[in-house]
């Protein structure tokens, strides 16, 4: 079968809808006065996320003639932190996002991203803002609620707080994965192979559903929470099979932002991975002062394959890694 | 063999899966924003002809398996084996029934079929997409019906049994899709 690569993945039609929502999502932002912000794709440190893949190049020019690395960045986060440290304000960001590594029917390397962060919201209001931003792009029902925890005893009948390795390394054999299981010896690997696998497909499936509460172990850039130290501030929200958005009650503390950075590298130092230099403009405008804030990521690109009933990401982009 | 790592898998690769040959039907990434991405892969076990569902670790590698077509022309059975031959070569080879299955309702002499080899052995034999082959028995039916309503069991030379229009008889020649078993057109 061959295929025209010169021509768009994306239909023409499919295409003005997109414009339409990408329309509409600012109209909402605007309406709600968050200002709307850009900061560099490329920067000189990214995320030391164990499981992110930066691409890297280099900038050769004026001052630099050895050149100077610079990553493409795998979300916006840090450089808005930058600019909510210096009192911007609420702000959102509709970018281009960039991680190595992803392709498939809900993944391209390069993605449109929707960012953003309210100074005085917790997780849960900012669950309430992106209830209201998804029920008017998607004209759905109200989200639903429901704890990581709950979502996942619901599924399979286990605690993952309270599960000990060995007890998940069971389940995920008796789930039909022994051979990534049985020689596993990450919690949170065989967490996200069983949440993966055999509870995203049971939550979200008639109207979309707010997952809460993260193990503090996969909290991320979130805040571990004070009524809980297993949980941690972290969101996802998840409609038809779909994670759209993932969100925190920001880390405010430098030294603990810095430790789990340091931590990052020091696991990938173990287990072979490229070693990512530490965002440390991120720590010093932490060291400043980020105002306690709630922040979100939303992929566009698969709210808009929601909105059209599309099933593939290439189906709602004009050009995928293909026709690049 | 050489190992693949799961972002050479696409499909069509051949890799080793609980000791027996299979075939790589579709992969698909499954990667959580923040955490570890799996592969989650659909898989035809060659010689059970099983599709099954497979999930790995992202990075993760497996054997390849040494899994090739070849096309061979039919020459004959002695009933245990069945002899086919590489017509550029002329080196022969013989598939036991097992490896045969099906394929053995639709064997023509000279047919060329596609033979799969995993380390040197015939594991599956693939008749071509269309035969043509010689009604032995069929009832006579009505003279003039072209209508073809629901049509009538034929029995080929070869044993298979297909069905075709009324108007259809005994020693005329028909083509057959042999994918689906069908009767596809009378043979002038």
């Amino acid at each position: 079968m061959s295929v025209n690569l010169w021509a768009p993945s994306a239909s023409i039609a499919t295409l003005k809808q997109r414009a339409h929502i990408m329309h509409t999502i600012r109209h909402f932002f605007y309406q709600r006065a968050v200002m709307e912000v850009e900061t560099p794709s490329l920067s000189q440190a990214s995320v030391t996320d164990v499981h992110l893949a930066s691409f890297s190049t280099s900038f050769v020019g004026p001052g630099h003639a050895k050149g100077l690395p610079l990553y493409l960045q795998t979300s916006p986060e840090f450089a808005m932190k930058r600019l909510l440290a210096a009192d911007s304000g609420a702000i959102f960001q509709i970018c281009k996002a960039f991680r190595n590594e992803e392709a498939g029917k809900h993944h391209n390397p390069e993605f449109t991203m929707l960012e953003w962060y309210r100074p005085g919201f917790d997780e849960f209001a900012l669950m309430d803002e992106m209830n209201a931003l998804i029920k008017l792009v998607l004209q759905v029902p109200d989200a639903e609620r429901v704890s990581y925890q709950q979502a996942f005893i619901n599924a399979l009948g286990v605690d993952p707080l309270t599960a000990s390795v060995e007890q998940l390394q069971a389940l995920a054999c008796e789930q039909g994965f022994a051979d990534i299981a049985q020689h596993e010896p990450d919690k949170d690997t065989l967490l996200q192979l069983l949440f993966c696998m055999k509870v995203e497909p049971t939550i979200g499936q008639q109207v979309p559903c707010f997952v809460y509460h993260f193990p503090a172990s996969q909290a991320a850039l979130a805040q571990i929470c004070a009524h809980d130290e297993r949980v941690a501030g972290r969101f996802e929200l998840y409609y038809k099979n779909m994670e759209l958005a993932n969100g925190f009650n920001e880390l405010t503390n430098a030294n603990e932002q810095a430790q789990r950075f340091n931590q990052d590298n020091a696991y990938r130092e173990q287990h072979g991975l490229a070693q990512v230099p530490m965002d440390k403009r991120l720590i010093q405008a932490l060291e400043h002062g980020l105002p306690a804030c709630a922040g979100v990521a939303l992929g566009i690109d698969r709210l808009i394959m929601l909105a059209t009933n599309k099933q593939q990401i290439k189906d709602v982009i004009a050009f995928d890694i293909h026709r690049a | 063999m050489a190992n693949y790592s799961t972002n050479e898998f696409k499909g069509g690769l051949k890799i080793m899966m609980d000791g027996e040959p299979c075939s790589i039907l579709e992969n698909e990434m499954v990667k959580p924003g923040k955490g570890q991405a799996f592969n989650r892969v659909r898989i035809r076990k060659l010689i059970s002809g099983k599709v099954l569902e497979k999930t790995f670790k992202s990075g993760d590698s497996v054997e390849g398996a040494d899994v090739m077509d070849t096309d061979l022309a039919y020459l004959y059975t002695d009933g245990e084996f069945w002899h086919f031959m590489n017509n550029d070569t002329f080196e022969q080879i013989a598939a036991d029934e097992k490896a045969l299955g099906e394929a053995g309702k639709w064997l023509v002499e000279n047919d060329v079929c596609t033979i799969t080899l995993w380390n040197g052995s015939p594991i599956v034999v693939t008749p071509p997409n269309f035969v043509e082959l010689e009604i032995t028995e069929t009832d006579p039916g009505l003279k003039g019906d072209t209508a073809g309503t629901g049509g009538k069991p034929a029995t080929l030379s070869t044993g298979a049994v297909v069905r075709v229009p009324l108007f259809v008889q005994i020693g005329e020649v028909i083509k057959v899709d042999t994918r689906s078993g069908e009767y596809v057109g009378r043979v002038k």
